[in-house]
């Protein structure tokens, strides 16, 4: 990449809230159900029908709003934002236009090793629209669309940032951050491939230290964290290239081609809709009292970053640790809970992030009871590492503990120096001019013994007994 | 209605019989009037009867059980066809009943059928429906008025004790002064908007149109009460018809605001409205001139806001899910075909001027100006009503006009100069007759009182309307 220019990324993302009921009317928001069967005449948008807004879907805005350390305004109102198009059953979106519920705010999060903070502008209520279903490939080349309403009304909120990121890759570091944490707070599911978060960037080049910004691309269909990344990539060579030829920017809408690999033009600014925005007259300002802030504040969890930076001071474990157990809930869930049961901070990140990260991705997770046993037992010394991974194997088989499998294998570590001794005596005799050779001088067969007797011991021998008899034996 | 209540208690006469007497005034009188769009004698026979067998087990859903009503047609009910008298909607039957259609369901008042408005409310005359015009039964060359005028029509000439209306601008209380009946447009938000086709959010109200203010306190009380489907629902109790003693009159203070017997005001109406202020004074009531300047503007305000908020409210209509649809050979034509003969010339002009007065280059000069001055005009009532218990003035400038008579559009907003002050603000108002034109015409005299001060303004009504003789209950 030139380094003549800056590139100025600024993000929209949409959220759907994960509440029960739709934000508008009381039907259920369950994905995946047969099309058309969660709507009633409100969510369809039937003449006469009113909206009621869903409290939940206030509370989780606000959630939302003090994690990301807005301004919560005890004042907000809902717009009638107008447009036609099938999908939208009232022709207008309910949303909010000049008072959002939330302003200001930030994220802040590592990128490139460094603590960096992304600026947000605002976080507004609004109410997602129906799904189209397209018999070709777009609704301009097919011959019928189908329109699924389960959808209509659900409760979005849409996060908007200051153009205050340069480079794609920290864009997608953004987003990744800023699901994460919604995931922590359980407001939303953030399911991309599932429409429950839907980013669309504007990017912008500007002369390298300029305050002034270009004129703006706004991309859509950025249907994945890897396409929002490629995406800007692609429209930030693009405006480059145009540039140094001394060609000038058109601020325009484009949209995102995964296949291609290529962002094409949807419309130019003067063909931008008038969305005709007013104040929603069915639905009342929302005033939002100070005891109500408070009581949803006490419903924060921890939240990433926080969290990061607490398994670092207080575990002592690296960046890269800590990283990894923040970024991966369900394995931060289970460290903390392991380290509950009085194990070591180090033997319990070293176990979930060795075998055990491959095995819960491909077949899920084990409870931290049965996890904590296998790694008492480990501690203990009844089994060895090596028998400690077959157990974890065998975890995934069984209902049974770690104890009952060790006992109904036979896997016990052999520690009885009598029984080793004599594995050892036989081993010895067998192989005379082995010994005779390590006698001479050949040390690394000591290895070769050692791994004799385990053997013969099928993996149980104690390696530190077995180390110790063997040493005696030969003679050291 | 009390007379007729007691009739149906002591079982001297049956619901069925009740309805079949109505429904038969209707065969009678309806061809002539063109009141009613539906009319649904099955469904009233069926709810009468259902009515008579309540009585009769002695467990009456309410004490008006059995007393039919007809519903203007931009209210919803479930499975009978609510038209908005508009030809987009000429096969539209709603799956579900409006709150106050519900709310009559559970006191069991029977549902005669559907009454004629202008298409979607929009409208002064009831000229503008694709059913035809109503005529005033006080003379059928003359308009009912609107937009309610198939509600005030149908009470005036007896073809129903009771309907429901609904006013945005003076679409229930201009009616009534035409045809002679009493009408209450309440405060906004004591009576539940769910289920009513919107013409503009902010300014509809649903309210009874009867014979007497009695009748019209009775049907407001079965009406009124917050609803949890109506966000913009007030949080207030029920209403409870009050006893009629007319002690309200002593000490009465009467805003009577100069601006509104002025220039353009019909010299008959004036004095008859005069009259009855007179009467009220005599009674023990104090007159108090007060201005209410900002009403110059309130037409103009009124129609830029009902415009906006229609233009957005009617955006949803293009033929696909309800409604008439006109195929062509793409979607786009589909829906503008569709809309093009689905709406009338009035529908389609305050679209066009709504859609105008919202886009991003004249929202500030017109809309938001507007909104300004609804404002100012709300602050100014209030101020008003601070000094003076109620305002009274004339209903409309003018008796009932001769149908086509008023071709200009303009002509015809400016019916609603006195009634749309009560829209823009939200506080209740009532008109009732206060006596005839030498032609014989019906006037119209206009309470208005602070929010939720309902009660207050129909006893004043009912002292207007024992002065002057009115006060025929609708049995």
């Amino acid at each position: 990449m030139v380094t003549k220019y800056d590139t100025v990324i600024g993000l929209e993302i949409h959220v759907a809230l994960q509440t029960e009921s739709k934000f508008i009317c009381g039907c259920s928001t369950e994905f995946g159900a047969p099309p058309n069967s969660h709507c009633c005449p409100i969510c369809l948008g039937l003449p006469g029908a009113l909206p009621v807004l869903n409290e939940k879907a206030v509370e989780y805005a606000i959630k939302t709003g003090m994690a990301l350390n807005c301004e919560i305004n005890r004042f907000s109102k809902f717009d009638r934002k107008n447009y036609f198009y099938p999908d939208m059953p009232t022709a207008y979106q309910i949303t909010q236009d000049a008072f959002p519920i939330c302003s200001k705010g930030y994220l802040e999060y590592y990128y490139e090793d460094k603590l960096i903070k992304t600026s947000l502008n605002r976080i507004h209520l609004e109410c997602e629209a129906g799904k189209l279903i397209h018999s070709g490939d777009s609704i301009i080349d097919s011959d019928f669309s189908l329109v699924d309403y389960n959808r209509a009304g659900i409760a979005l909120i849409e996060i908007v940032t200051e153009p205050d990121m340069s480079a794609p890759k920290q864009a997608r570091t953004f987003l990744e951050q800023l699901r994460l944490l919604l995931n922590y707070i359980g407001v939303s599911d953030t399911k991309m491939e599932e429409g429950s978060l839907r980013c669309d960037a504007n990017i912008s080049l500007k002369p390298r230290g300029s305050t002034v910004l270009g004129p703006k691309v706004e991309l859509k269909n950025l249907n994945s964290f890897r396409s929002l990344e490629r995406g800007l990539e692609y429209e930030e060579q693009r405006q480059t290239e145009v540039l140094e030829q001394g060609g000038e920017i058109r601020q325009e809408t484009r949209t995102w081609n995964e296949r291609t690999g290529k962002t094409a033009s949807m419309r130019s600014k003067g063909d931008a809709p008038d969305y005709r925005f007013f104040p929603e007259p069915d639905l009342p300002p929302l005033n939002i009292d100070e005891s109500r802030v408070e009581a949803i504040s006490l419903s924060i969890p921890e939240l990433p970053l926080e969290r990061l930076h607490r398994l670092e001071s207080e575990y002592g474990l690296s960046r890269y640790e800590s990283t990894f157990l923040t970024n991966y809930p369900e394995f931060g869930g289970l460290f903390f809970e392991l380290i509950g049961k009085k194990l070591q901070s180090g033997a319990v990140v070293n176990f979930l992030m060795g075998d055990y990260a491959r095995l819960a991705r491909e077949k899920g997770h084990l409870t931290a009871s049965r996890i904590g046993e296998l790694l008492e037992i480990l501690k203990e010394g009844l089994i060895n590492n090596n028998q400690g991974k077959d157990v974890l194997e065998e975890l995934y088989k069984s209902e049974q503990s770690p104890r009952e499998i060790v006992k109904e294998k036979g896997w016990e570590m052999v520690s009885d120096a009598s029984e080793l001794e004599g594995v050892i005596a036989r081993i010895l005799s067998e192989n005379p001019e082995l010994v005779s050779r390590y006698e001479n001088g050949e040390d690394k067969l000591f290895g070769f013994f050692v791994g004799q007797v385990m053997r013969a011991t099928r993996g149980k021998g104690d390696p530190e007994v077995v180390n110790s008899l063997l040493r005696k034996e030969l003679g050291q | 209605m009390k007379k007729l209540a007691q009739l149906l208690e002591s079982k001297q006469v049956s619901s069925e019989e009740v309805a079949q007497k109505y429904l038969n005034r209707i065969k009678e009188k309806d061809s002539e009037i063109n009141a009613f769009i539906t009319v649904d004698e099955d469904g009233v026979l069926q709810q009468a009867r259902a009515a008579d067998q309540r009585r009769a087990q002695g467990s009456p859903l309410s004490k008006w059980d059995g007393i039919p009503i007809a519903i203007k047609d931009n209210i919803s009910t479930q499975g009978l066809l609510t038209s908005c008298a508009s030809k987009f909607l000429s096969n539209y039957k709603p799956v579900f009943d409006a709150t106050v259609v519900s709310k009559l369901k559970q006191a069991g008042l029977p549902i005669i059928g559907k009454t004629n408005l202008d298409e979607f409310a929009m409208g002064s005359s009831t000229e503008y429906s694709t059913y035809g015009a109503t005529c005033n039964p006080h003379d059928i060359e003359r308009v009912s008025g609107g937009s309610s005028g198939g509600s005030a029509a149908a009470v005036a000439a007896e073809m129903i004790p009771w309907a429901l209306g609904t006013d945005t601008g003076g679409s229930i209380r201009q009616p009534a002064s035409f045809c002679g009946v009493v009408g209450l447009k309440p405060t906004y938000g004591r009576v539940s908007r769910f289920g009513v086709v919107a013409l503009a959010p902010s300014l509809d109200h649903v309210g009874p149109l009867a014979k007497s203010v009695e009748d019209v306190a009775i049907l407001f009380s079965l009406l009124a009460g917050s609803d949890p489907g109506d966000s913009t629902s007030a949080q207030i109790g029920p209403f409870a018809v009050p006893s009629w003693d007319g002690s309200v009159v002593k000490g009465l203070k009467i805003g009577v605001p100069e601006e509104f017997f002025s220039t353009g005001l019909n010299s008959e109406v004036e004095q008859a409205v005069r009259n009855s202020l007179k009467m009220l004074e005599e009674q023990g009531a104090t007159l108090i001139p007060i201005s209410l300047a900002s009403n110059a503007y309130a037409i103009d305000t009124y129609l830029t806001i009902v415009t906006a908020e229609a233009s957005s409210s009617l955006a949803r209509f293009d033929g696909i899910r309800y409604g008439e649809r006109v195929d062509a050979e793409d979607t786009n034509t589909m829906y503008a075909k569709s809309r093009a003969a689905g709406f009338g010339t009035e529908v389609k002009r305050r679209i066009m001027l709504g859609t105008y007065v919202l886009s991003a280059s004249q929202y500030e000069a017109y809309y938001e100006q507007a909104q300004k001055v609804r404002t100012i005009i709300k602050q100014e009532v209030s101020e008003a009503l601070k000094q003076v218990d109620v305002i009274i003035t004339p209903t409309t400038p003018t008796p009932a006009f001769k149908i086509g008579e008023k071709r200009d559009p303009l002509e015809l907003y400016l019916s609603d100069l006195y009634t749309a002050i009560a829209n823009l603000s939200g506080v209740p108002a009532l008109s009732l007759p206060c006596g005839t034109t030498s032609a014989g015409l019906p006037m119209g005299v206009q309470v208005m009182g602070d929010y939720f001060s309902e009660e207050l303004i129909l006893q004043v009504g009912s002292l207007i309307e024992q002065g002057v003789g009115g006060g025929v209950s609708g049995d």
